[in-house]
């Protein structure tokens, strides 16, 4: 973390919910250093083919627009009204109660009314007056109506790049005002312009080239897999063999690359091999990786719908090229939005693919008969319930787990209960967070929607502060050690967080607790959990 | 894109201070990263790490991920740290002339 993030004492401290001394129409946006991203590099926009790709800095007053920047908003704006209804409906329908305003976890943690989400939407529909309504053009600002200026197209930019689409606003909006999709919508809009941000552009840029935001080529991405399975060998005594690319698989599984890469969501993929191990060895399952469709993640999502889809396209295609039956998706947050809300209309339907039906317990997922992807939470679960996984409980005996919800597997997906009944049945001690900060009314990690970079730290640790609050309740309560979660982006994102806010509790994936508990046929003594770390009762033993 | 100068040699970098290209590391690189990460002396240790992540780099295009950093090298990240202050990423392959992961990390 970089020496100029304010402390936390410091920032708690700073957050001022009072009102404002001007109205925000007459508040200048200042785009202020820890609170934006870095504009996105330009050989990675050239590289998708997006408009205006070139070196700009957010800081400069010149942002080296196309001359006519006004018109090709304005245009794609009302292209956007014909095309998306909802925007329609969003732009017409909000009264402005202000049910959503303090539900934001950005505005929570920075006090900035900007953050409301009705004012985020607010800063768009006051164009949308000003350009297509009949009382905006005749009353103007006495409408709520503004011209597009460089001042608001900058607004627009510092707050649009700061909320994480994660749509908490929208449980609570009375009219399901659906908040991301503006924010989306708004990105979109940009983006056309090419005011992106580089944590979204250079990974979409990556996958587009690579098949993963992070750039790994198929001979690194075995590499990596086989680092884990020495790792495995080391801890287990096992030796696993992840199958890659195999034709004729029953079924391909994708998580996000950064379960690969980075820690701790590395001990989550050792959790998922083994449990393919085991499944492969007692039931005979054919589980093949890809080395193409090889990130669950989509930031295409965050850029715009037309990049979302091409990036979503590849898992199809891959999927039908090894003619699988169905997909199972790893623990990844914005994936299943993307897979249970838009696929279906956007690359789907999937009819090559099969209605997914678990081969072990026979259970059929009706819930993914349209776009054949079922999430692995759902498929563990329903191997305990089938009591088809041996397990041991006791070795997670040190952890103290909660389980936070990520935004898009809760709120995009409704999956509340299965995470829960794999951890309870994989560790003796689970203890949620208070009921209106979990499920569909989970708070958001402060680093969704490709805010996870380093150099908005103060933005993300303000936005982290709701759910890093309500972990340290239990922390406090009862000794909570460990937030599992099952989202790439929390795994990168929530260990900076509780350093920051609650130091005592560490970050895990839900597989890599199944994994820990998980007895395998011919296994060695295991002394150490995945992360070799000694197993509770073990601390005296030898290393090795 | 900024430009810095360090013992009669240009470099482009990011924000962030990272090079802008992997094929302009050269030694003076290695001491204006010194420099700015505030090590006193480059130890073999230091040059073990930075060995390790370029040849690793050439293989595959991108940085080990931090555990195989580890191994490799038989370094604990603690260890890392203290050799390179801010870190295996901001501090070691900055110096190596990596570029800087981006994504779900």
């Amino acid at each position: 973390m970089s020496d100029e993030t304010p402390k936390p004492d410091e920032l708690f401290g700073k957050i001022d919910y009072r009102t404002p001394a001007k109205g925000w129409m007459d508040t200048p946006v200042n785009i202020r250093k820890g609170m934006y991203c870095y504009a996105s590099n330009p050989k990675s926009v050239k590289n998708l083919g997006l408009p205006n790709a070139r070196a700009w800095n957010p800081l400069e007053d010149d942002w080296k627009l196309p001359e006519n920047w006004q018109q090709i908003l304005h245009e794609g704006f009302k292209e956007r009204l014909d095309k998306f209804r909802s925007i329609k409906i969003f732009m017409d329908i909000c009264v402005r109660c202000g049910a959503c305003a303090d539900k934001c976890h950005f505005f929570i943690g920075t006090g900035d009314p900007k953050n409301m989400p009705v004012l985020r939407a607010e800063l768009l529909r006051s164009i949308y007056r000003n350009d297509f309504t009949p009382t905006g053009k005749i009353f103007g600002r006495l409408a709520g109506a503004r011209p597009m200026t460089l001042e608001v197209l900058k607004e627009w930019w510092y707050y649009l790049f700061q909320c994480s689409e994660c749509r908490r606003c929208s449980v609570y909006c009375p009219y399901g005002i659906d908040t991301a999709e503006i924010t989306i919508f708004g990105r979109e809009l940009l983006n056309l312009i090419g005011l992106n941000i580089d944590w979204i552009a250079t990974p979409v840029s990556n996958c587009y080239n690579t098949g993963n935001h992070l750039g790994i080529q198929p001979h690194a991405f075995k590499d990596m897999l086989n680092f884990f399975v020495e790792d495995i060998e080391e801890i287990t005594g096992i030796h696993v063999e992840p199958q890659y690319n195999k034709k004729g698989a029953d079924i391909l599984f994708i998580t996000p690359s950064g379960d690969v890469f980075a820690d701790p969501g590395t001990y989550t993929c050792m959790g998922y091999m083994l449990l393919f191990h085991y499944l492969k060895e007692k039931y005979g399952l054919d589980v093949t990786w890809s080395t193409y469709a090889s990130e669950g993640g989509n930031f295409g999502f965050f850029t715009s719908h037309e990049t979302m889809k091409r990036l979503n396209a590849k898992m199809y295609n891959e999927a039908r090229r090894l003619g699988v039956k169905w997909i199972l998706g790893g623990e990844c947050g914005h994936m299943w939005r993307v897979i249970s809300q838009y696929m279906d209309t956007m690359n789907g339907p999937a009819d090559f693919l099969e209605t997914p039906v678990n081969p072990i317990t026979g259970t059929r997922f009706e819930n993914a008969a349209s776009t054949k992807m079922v999430h692995i939470a759902e498929f563990t679960a329903d191997l305990i319930r089938h009591g088809k996984l041996e397990l041991d409980p006791g070795r997670n005996d040190n952890k103290i787990i909660s389980f936070h919800d990520s935004c898009n597997p809760s709120r995009g997906m409704g999956m509340f209960d299965e995470p829960r009944y794999v951890i309870k049945n994989v560790a003796n001690n689970f203890y949620d967070m208070p009921a209106n900060t979990i499920r569909e009314q989970t708070f958001c990690c402060g680093s969704g929607s490709g805010l996870n970079a380093g150099e908005d730290m103060e933005l993300r640790m303000a936005g982290g502060l709701p759910r890093a609050n309500a972990v340290k309740h239990v922390h406090e309560t009862y000794g909570v050690n460990m937030l599992a979660c099952v989202c790439a982006i929390d795994r990168a994102a929530l260990p900076t967080s509780m350093e920051y806010w609650v130091p005592d509790v560490d970050v895990t994936g839900v597989h890599e607790l199944v994994a820990n508990a998980l007895i395998l046929p011919g296994e060695q003594d295991r002394t150490t959990d995945l992360r070799g770390e000694p197993l509770p009762g073990m601390e005296d033993a030898d290393e090795g | 894109m900024p430009t810095v100068e360090f013992q009669g040699k240009s470099f482009n970098v990011d924000e962030d201070g990272f090079i802008d290209d992997y094929k302009n590391y050269c030694e003076e690189w290695v001491q204006y990263v010194k420099s700015q990460e505030g090590i006193d002396e480059l130890n073999d240790e230091h040059k073990k790490v930075i060995t390790v992540l370029r040849e690793y780099y050439e293989k595959n295009g991108i940085a080990p991920m931090v555990r195989v950093l580890s191994k490799v090298t038989g370094f604990k990240l603690k260890h890392i740290y203290e050799l390179f202050p801010s870190g295996p990423g901001k501090g070691a392959c900055k110096m190596a002339g990596l570029p800087k992961p981006t994504g779900c990390v």
